[in-house]
């Protein structure tokens, strides 16, 4: 996409007469808050702020839409993994370090699984029902840890889901080690790939518009600084409970969705996996964006897809370009992407 | 009555009394100077009246209430607000935003209208009031990238979003130039016109003494002196444990 708006641009310079142009750089950092304003004042802006999202946008649905089932299932796991990432990273960016995001995802699978099994209710049921339970209790869960700052709170959200992993073992309820085995799925896979899809680009867009908001600015200051929130009047406790239950509602959907897809729940909801993989992701992706890290995880889960033919020699690899990325570009993927792209020159008529 | 009644309050580090059984008043709409040397408690003395520190001994009433055992946030709520000595903006954010997290608190949404309005304007008002060019891109710039002069003004702004009706400056004009000095001190002075109470810990003994109605000095964790600014001047024991070294 990138290639195209700069051959979009060379095309525009060569057409140019010179003399009547100035070069501009397009650098939107101090337009602060006017950009909605300064998005509609002309054509060519809308376009400047649609083409970097209708592109991904258009780009996955087309994608989704030709691929075989086994990349559409690849889709589909990429699409929770980039859910988790963007948790992870709302989650950090209000001062929250968390190592468990298996702990929110695999409550949701949990709850969703139970009353599936247990209650025979539908997925349409138990997927809002698990979102928001399952936010609600892992809010609950680490509300006394919401004191701790940075890596003891980490500390907890690490050994949570191994002791519920270990629990469940102990005690053999929900089936134990087995877990709950044929669960009802979705009717199809287009059912499927429209859902997380559709949820996947309403986190993200919601998230980043919540976060720039008065209100999400508050989260953002109490990771900056938090006794310096304290001492603006902001009661620091309630929001981080807050961004805890936006954040783990999150997951929890992830894990209740899962659940239906793969017709089974069990302790590996709560393996490292889902706790080190969003990390990661977001690490590439570029932290504090949200949307770096959801682009971390379309590099990282597909990635490992297609090392699968190494067979041992997966883990070298992915490893290896983990490290070359993290190397290469320590911003991340998506702000050197975003500086290039607001950094592009123009072409401007001399008034 | 005073509208702060400070009695002695008492906080150890370890072996160290920081501050050692402290007990001043602070009357209503008077400017209260506090100095000494460094490490005599006085950043410890302010972190216990808003609540950062919980003292071992002592007690802070404000305007009758008790203080002690209250969370920071609420006792800013209640009209306390602090600059800090060492400067805590909010780092990734643009100035005017770093104003509009005192202007999203309980006590400025219970003010008249304080939950409506344009925030983002109100912000630029008060980033003028303490010195930042309207009109320039200064009050735009995300404070990473501000000059320290200005994240000094940046604490002031904060305590006035608050409204804040007692407001403590812990050695606001440290590294600061004459010039900003002087251009700030109009400020402090415009407050206390407003009717603001204002404490100020400073080490610029000439432009504090100028303003300060009252003043207490510190030394080893103890209050030492209190007294009006001309006393203190000429006060033996203060010369001799603080003055002594600049004269
Ligand atoms: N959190 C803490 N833990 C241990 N000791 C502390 C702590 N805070 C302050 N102290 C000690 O308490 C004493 C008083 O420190 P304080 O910061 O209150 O002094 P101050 O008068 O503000 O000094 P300055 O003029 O340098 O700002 C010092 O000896 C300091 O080392
Ligand atoms: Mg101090």
């Amino acid at each position: 996409m990138l290639v195209a708006a700069g051959l979009n641009l060379l095309i525009k310079k060569r057409d140019m007469a010179k003399e009547n142009y100035r070069k501009e750089r397009i650098d939107r950092c101090i337009k602060a808050r006017s950009d909605d304003i300064y998005a509609i004042s002309s054509k060519n802006e809308i376009l400047y702020l649609l083409f970097p999202r209708v592109i991904p946008i258009a780009a996955l649905g087309i994608i989704a839409l030709i691929s075989p089932l086994y990349w559409q299932k690849v889709i589909i796991s990429a699409c929770i993994f980039a859910m988790l990432a963007v948790s992870w990273d709302f989650l950090s960016s209000c001062g929250m370090l968390s190592l468990g995001q298996a702990l929110f995802f695999g409550i949701g699978s949990y709850i969703a699984g139970i009353l599936n099994h247990y209650l025979n209710l539908p997925f349409y049921i138990t997927i809002p029902v698990a979102t928001i339970s399952g936010g609600l209790l892992s809010t609950i869960l680490l509300l006394p840890v919401v004191r701790l700052r940075g890596i003891y709170f980490a500390m907890v959200t690490l050994i949570l889901p191994l002791m519920l992993m270990r629990g469940i073992e102990a005690t053999r309820i929900f089936g134990g080690n087995e877990g709950i085995t044929g669960l009802s799925p979705f009717p199809n896979i287009w059912v499927e790939l429209i859902i997380i899809i559709t949820a996947m680009w309403v986190t993200l867009f919601a998230l980043r518009r919540f976060i720039s908001s008065d209100y999400g600015l508050i989260f953002v200051s109490i990771r900056d600084n938090d006794r310096a929130t304290m001492a603006s009047g902001i009661n620091i406790y309630a929001f981080k409970a807050q961004a805890l239950f936006i954040g783990s509602c999150i997951c929890a959907f992830c894990g209740a969705f899962m659940t239906h897809s793969y017709m089974f729940t069990g302790i590996p909801v709560f393996t490292m996996e889902f706790s080190i993989l969003p990390i990661a992701a977001s690490a590439i992706g570029g932290i504090g964006s949200l949307a770096g890290p959801l682009l971390g995880a379309f590099v990282l889960v597909p990635l490992s897809e297609i090392l699968r033919e190494f067979g041992t020699l997966r883990v070298v690899f992915y490893g290896l370009v983990l490290v070359i990325c993290v190397v290469a570009l320590p911003e991340g993927i998506f702000h050197y992407l975003s500086r290039k792209y607001n950094e592009m020159e123009r072409w401007v008529k001399i008034e | 009555m005073a509208i702060l009644e400070i009695r002695n309050l008492t906080k150890s580090f370890g072996g160290i009394k920081a501050v050692d059984d402290v007990s001043v008043d602070v009357h209503e709409n008077t400017l209260l100077g506090i100095i000494g040397p460094n490490g005599s408690g006085k950043t410890t003395f302010v972190n216990m009246i808003t609540g950062f520190i919980r003292p071992d001994k002592g007690s802070v009433r404000f305007k009758g209430k008790e203080l002690i055992g209250l969370t920071p946030y609420k006792i800013t709520n209640m009209g306390i607000g602090r600059a800090f000595q060492m400067v805590k903006p909010f780092f990734h954010l643009p100035a005017f935003k770093n104003i509009i997290v005192p202007l999203s608190s309980d006590r400025v949404k219970a003010t008249k209208g304080g939950g409506f309005g344009d925030k983002d304007a109100i912000a630029l008002d008060i980033l003028e009031e303490v010195g930042f060019e309207r009109g320039s891109s200064v009050p735009y710039k995300t404070a990473s990238v501000l000059p320290h002069g200005y994240l000094k003004r940046l604490e002031l702004a904060r305590l006035i979003a608050l409204k804040a009706e007692v407001l403590i400056l812990d050695e606001l004009f440290s590294g600061l130039s004459i010039a900003e000095v002087t251009s700030i001190v109009p400020i402090i002075e415009k407050l206390l016109v407003e009717g603001k109470t204002i404490i100020m810990i400073e080490h610029r003994l000439k432009e504090l003494f100028r303003i300060a109605d009252n003043v207490i000095v510190f030394n080893f964790g103890k209050k030492i002196k209190e007294g009006k600014p001309k006393e203190i001047l000429e006060d033996e024991e203060v010369k001799k444990a603080y003055l002594g070294v600049e004269v």
